[in-house]
């Protein structure tokens, strides 16, 4: 009906210009737009400090062309491999844990029947999602911590083992990472599952019971299915964003120490090392660009897979 | 049925309790520390209980908390700030790509989109932004460069969407203009997801310490989860050089193990009383957007 009618008025004044009432529309586009295009496209227009050399004093124009250069260099450098395999191997981690501990998390308050309860138990595993990853490190930093940390106590003193430097031990880091990013996000993550849950029709679920199915039956042929597209479309969307590390997570809980950069040290990361600490911008934009770039591709094509696997797309 | 369950939820009941506990040891040791005293933690360590209860911390904090304050009153002024201006540019630009009747609509939902799929990424943005409009150092840095985010457009075009055309017709019908609709008609019937989104914006704000570390260097404009982080640095300097025999007398007074934790408690501790409470919001909102989108 709605859709009709819009064809019609567009039809109406398809021949002449915009009519008052667009006017007043697109002008109250304009400065958001104008927004978006200085502080997201502009940038992008600034991509091409990645084939240059990028001198402050010389500006972007200024600089010396270098063709590929910066690409070639980080690619073949022993930070690449490190690189993607820290930020693609640990985003792969979160995504299986996450999403493994945030359905089980969503199935259990569902099966919740207390209302209080629910809520309770919600508002509490939600507040850590509340924390900037400063807070966090700082509690981090109070477990591991090798002089007066809890676990160094706990292993001394009642398991009566060697207390570790956790700071200076990068093989713990994948583990402690995966722990911090899971127990910050995982009530958030199950909130969408949980709602997919309630949404079930739950005389759907009562015929089968009146049928003699017990709860594992209703579980492996109605609730699971329910979940099944939905668990594929959030998986398909974060695969996308594989290549994106979160910021916050790898600089502040291991605290930018260098011992640990072996298996902490993420794209995110060394861009801003590059950028600000060693100051090469033509370097760092290259890395970025690559970055962008494999993460647009990324993202159109688990697009595209999502709209032949479930009919659900973002675009 | 009923007789059964009454197991599986005691069962769940202790399986949650526990998982909460787990999940609140991390606020219980930052409180538990920043109550103790400093000797106490050189000798034993940090404990999930104080073994003497001691407020020097805190005092310590208060002595002098000009710092503190300043950086409460920068994070403050800019989060608010930009979440309501953001929220404000944000459905003013929702409201046109909404009810499908603006020319070039699918366009500018393009030019929108297209944003969230490619970047021109940390260094382009930082050249940008100090180079060419001279922002960092300034309070604005923390305001402008983010104020819209075409995901929040999409989510209130979408909740828009959802108000019956039937409104816009009969204000239109009345004499409305396009700006008057969406400021007495759209926007009071979108609270929802205008209240999950001022928080989430809120929120992002007050917990942003990137901006900070990239673009400021005036102390006086640190926003607070920066001067903490900061703090944790600074506080390990002051520590070494004791231990090396530098700094002999003042390092040594600091209480600086409790002194840390009761800053981040100084710092969370507000954010964290009240944004609990809405809660609420947060559940309703991640699923506003969602569900429809």
């Amino acid at each position: 009906m709605k859709l009709a009618k819009d064809a019609k008025d567009l039809r109406m004044h398809k021949r002449r210009g915009p009519t008052k009432r667009e006017w007043s529309l697109y002008a109250m586009c304009a400065v958001p737009v104008l927004l978006v295009l200085v502080f997201n496209y502009l940038p992008m227009y600034g991509l091409i400090i990645a084939f240059k050399n990028y001198k402050y004093s010389l500006g972007i124009f200024g600089s010396e062309w270098v063709g590929f250069r910066n690409f070639e260099f980080f690619v073949t450098s022993s930070d690449f491999i490190r690189l993607v395999r820290n930020t693609v191997g640990l985003n792969a981690i979160f995504i299986v844990f996450g999403i493994v501990c945030a359905v089980i998390l969503s199935i259990m308050l569902y099966e919740l029947k207390s209302r209080l309860a629910t809520k309770i138990f919600q508002t509490t595993l939600l507040t850590p999602h509340f924390l900037s990853w400063v807070i966090v490190s700082y509690m981090l930093y109070g477990f591991l911590h090798p002089q007066y940390g809890i676990l160094n106590g706990f292993m001394e003193n009642t398991l009566h083992i060697q207390p570790l430097d956790w700071y200076a031990t990068p093989s713990v880091w994948p583990f402690i990472l995966t722990i911090a990013s899971i127990w910050k996000h995982v009530a958030m993550d199950s909130i969408l599952y949980y709602a997919a849950l309630m949404g079930i029709d739950s005389s759907l679920i009562e015929a089968a019971r009146i049928d003699g199915a017990g709860k594992f039956k209703i579980y492996r042929y109605i609730i699971l299915p329910e979940l099944v597209s939905l668990i594929t479309i959030l998986t398909i969307m974060k695969i996308g964003n594989i290549f994106r590390a979160d910021f916050g997570l790898f600089y502040q809980l291991p605290r930018d120490i260098g011992i640990l950069y072996p298996t902490t040290d993420v794209i995110d990361t060394y861009i801003f090392r590059t950028m600000r600490v060693i100051g090469d911008m033509g370097m760092s934009s290259a890395v970025g660009f690559l970055q962008s770039l494999v993460g647009f591709v990324l993202v159109v094509a688990t697009n595209y897979v999502s709209k032949k696997v479930s009919d659900t797309s973002l675009f | 049925m009923k007789k059964k369950s009454l197991l599986g939820q005691t069962l769940l009941m202790l399986a949650f309790t526990v998982l909460c506990v787990l999940f609140i040891m991390p606020f219980v040791l930052l409180v538990s520390v920043s109550f103790s005293k400093e000797a106490d933690i050189a000798m034993n360590g940090y404990k999930f209980w104080p073994e003497n209860f001691d407020l020097s911390a805190y005092s310590y904090i208060f002595k002098n908390p000009t710092t503190i304050l300043n950086a409460y009153k920068v994070t403050a002024f800019y989060s608010i700030a930009a979440t309501v201006l953001s929220l404000f540019l944000q459905s003013l630009m929702a409201y046109p790509l909404s009810w499908g009747r603006m020319r070039g609509r699918n366009f500018i939902s393009f030019f929108l989109y297209f944003t969230m799929l490619f970047s021109g990424g940390m260094v382009p943005t930082y050249i940008l932004l100090t180079q060419y409009m001279h922002l960092d150092n300034t309070i604005w840095i923390y305001i402008i460069p983010g104020l819209i985010s075409p995901w929040n457009i999409f989510m209130i075009r979408t909740f828009f969407n959802s108000l019956p055309y039937e409104i816009y017709e009969s204000s239109v019908i009345d004499g409305a203009s396009e700006f008057r609709i969406y400021l007495q008609m759209a926007m009071p019937l979108s609270k929802p997801v205008l209240a999950t989104l001022a928080l989430m914006t809120f929120l992002g704000k007050w917990n942003d310490w990137n901006t900070s570390l990239m673009y400021i260097d005036n102390s006086e404009l640190f926003s607070l989860q920066y001067l903490l982080q900061k703090i944790l640095k600074d506080i390990t300097l002051l520590q070494q050089m004791e231990e090396s025999g530098l700094g002999m007398i003042n390092a040594a007074q600091i209480p600086s193990e409790t002194v840390r934790m009761a800053m981040a408690i100084v710092v969370a501790g507000p954010a964290l009383v009240i944004f609990p409470f809405f809660q609420k919001y947060f559940v309703k909102g991640m699923t506003v957007g969602s569900v429809k989108g």
